[in-house]
Formats: structure tokens, sequence, C-alpha cells
């Protein structure tokens, strides 16, 4: 891919109320190419992953996820966040060749 | 019941995809690993996951321990017998988890077994095992 940047999508419900569990769903455009492919011309293809997906809430932990080789192209994640309070919700995606970028989502409690 | 060794065998039969794929020997090392030495138990961590799957390049699974949440349940984890690498993926659960629940796709080399790990905030492990029979199997469309 040879880009610092992917494109991302997150999920998250605009407004809930305190103490509410609710989905977060996070989808990365990336190959995750293994590193055991050959392209057509029968080259390995280098191994370029994305690593380290980190969910934060106003800077606090919901979710860190260390992926490896075996997680499909465009990886998915859907888990929960229990709303503590208002606040910004930030995915980051680390990756390999430079690769980082964040998301976030302003989730307003009610 | 599916009988199990007879569908490792077949699955041994099938051209490799990779140069290198893990073998139950590493499997228990990356499991160790995870662990930290903790004994493994049966049971608390459920793995969602179709014992029939189609296309082996992208499957569904859900790992959860069933009512409880990042305040009691440290890490989820989910490994491969016969991928190339054991590892799939191992979720950190911070305090603000509402459940500890995780959902993502992932790729299938071979039939195989499928395993999902939680360890607890008291440090115990939890497992569950679901053989998968895949009919398109990752990387062999690849290229």
């Amino acid at each position: 891919m040879n880009v610092a940047t992917l494109r991302a999508i997150l999920t998250a419900p605009a407004r809930a109320r305190v103490g509410d569990v609710v989905e977060i769903r996070a989808l990365a455009q990336h190959p995750m190419e293994t590193g055991y492919r050959r392209s057509a011309e029968g080259e390995l293809l280098p191994r370029e992953l994305l690593r380290r997906v980190e969910c934060r809430f106003d800077g606090e932990l919901v979710l860190a996820a260390e992926l490896h080789a075996a997680v499909s192209a465009n990886p998915y994640l859907a888990f929960h966040l229990r709303l503590p309070r208002s606040g910004t919700l930030t995915v980051r995606w680390v990756g390999d060749a430079g690769v980082a970028h964040s998301e976030s989502v302003r989730i307003q409690a009610t | 019941m599916i009988a199990r060794r007879p569908l490792l065998a077949a699955g041994a039969a099938l051209p490799f995809c990779g140069p290198a794929r893990a073998t139950p020997a590493s499997l228990l090392a990356a499991i160790a690993t995870f662990t930290g030495g903790a004994a493994v138990q049966e049971g608390r961590v459920k793995l969602e996951l179709s014992p029939l799957v189609e296309n082996g390049n992208t499957v569904p699974v859900t790992v959860s321990v069933p009512g409880a949440d990042g305040g009691s349940v440290r890490r989820l984890a989910l490994f491969t017998e016969l991928n190339p690498q054991p590892e799939v993926a191992v979720f950190t659960l911070g305090p603000l988890a509402g459940r500890a629940q995780v959902a993502t796709r992932l790729r299938l080399a071979t039939s195989q077994t499928v395993v999902a790990l939680a360890q607890m905030a008291d440090g115990s492990v939890w497992q569950q095992r679901i053989d998968v029979v895949v009919t398109l199997a990752a990387c062999v469309e690849g290229g």
C-alpha cells in the first residue's frame, strides 16, 4: 500500500445514557498482506499488516487489539463501551510501513 | 459428531499455502506465552464461529465471557492450530469495556481447530475450542 494513512470507519451512537453499554464498530481499509502470498509474477509479496488498534474514551482505554496475519483484510472489530459521561471516542490504527491513522466520534451523554 | 482425526489427515493432504504452518507445538508455545504459565481450564469463555466455513478468507468470529466486562476480564485471545502462525489476535480490555466481547473476522488456511482464551483479572485462563471445516481455504485464491 505504501501510504502512511488509511481509510477507516468508526461507528458509535451519537448519544446514549450514562452507564449504558453501547456497541462500537471499527473498520479499516487495509490488505493485511500476510507475507505468504505470491504475486502473479511469482514474487513473494512482503508482509504488511495493521499491528495494533487502540480505542480510548477521553484517553481511558476501552480496548487494545494486537493483530496478526490471520486477521482478514480490512480488519473489522466490534466491541462495547460503558459510557461514563459525554466525551470523545478515538480509535487509532498502527501498522507496518509507517501506517498510522485515527478516527474520533463525540458521544453525548443524556 | 464429526471425527477429528480423518479431518486432520485430509487437511494435511491439501497443498500448503505458505512456506510454514503452525504445528500443535507452536500453538502450545503461543498459548503458553499468553497464559504466562497459568493452567488452562475449560469453560467460561465463549467462542462463536460457524463449524462449516465456505470462505476461509473472512470468517466471522466472536469471543466473549458472558456476563463479564473489562473489570473482571483482562484479555481475550484467538489462536489457530494449522495456520502458518498460531496467533490471530489478542484483545486487552480496558476499564471502560462494557462487555467482555469482541467480534472480528479471521483467515483459516485449512480445516482446523480454533482456540479462544480468556484471562481473568485474577489471572486464571479459560478456553473453548471449535473444530472448523473450511471448503475454500484462505490464500489459495490469492495471487
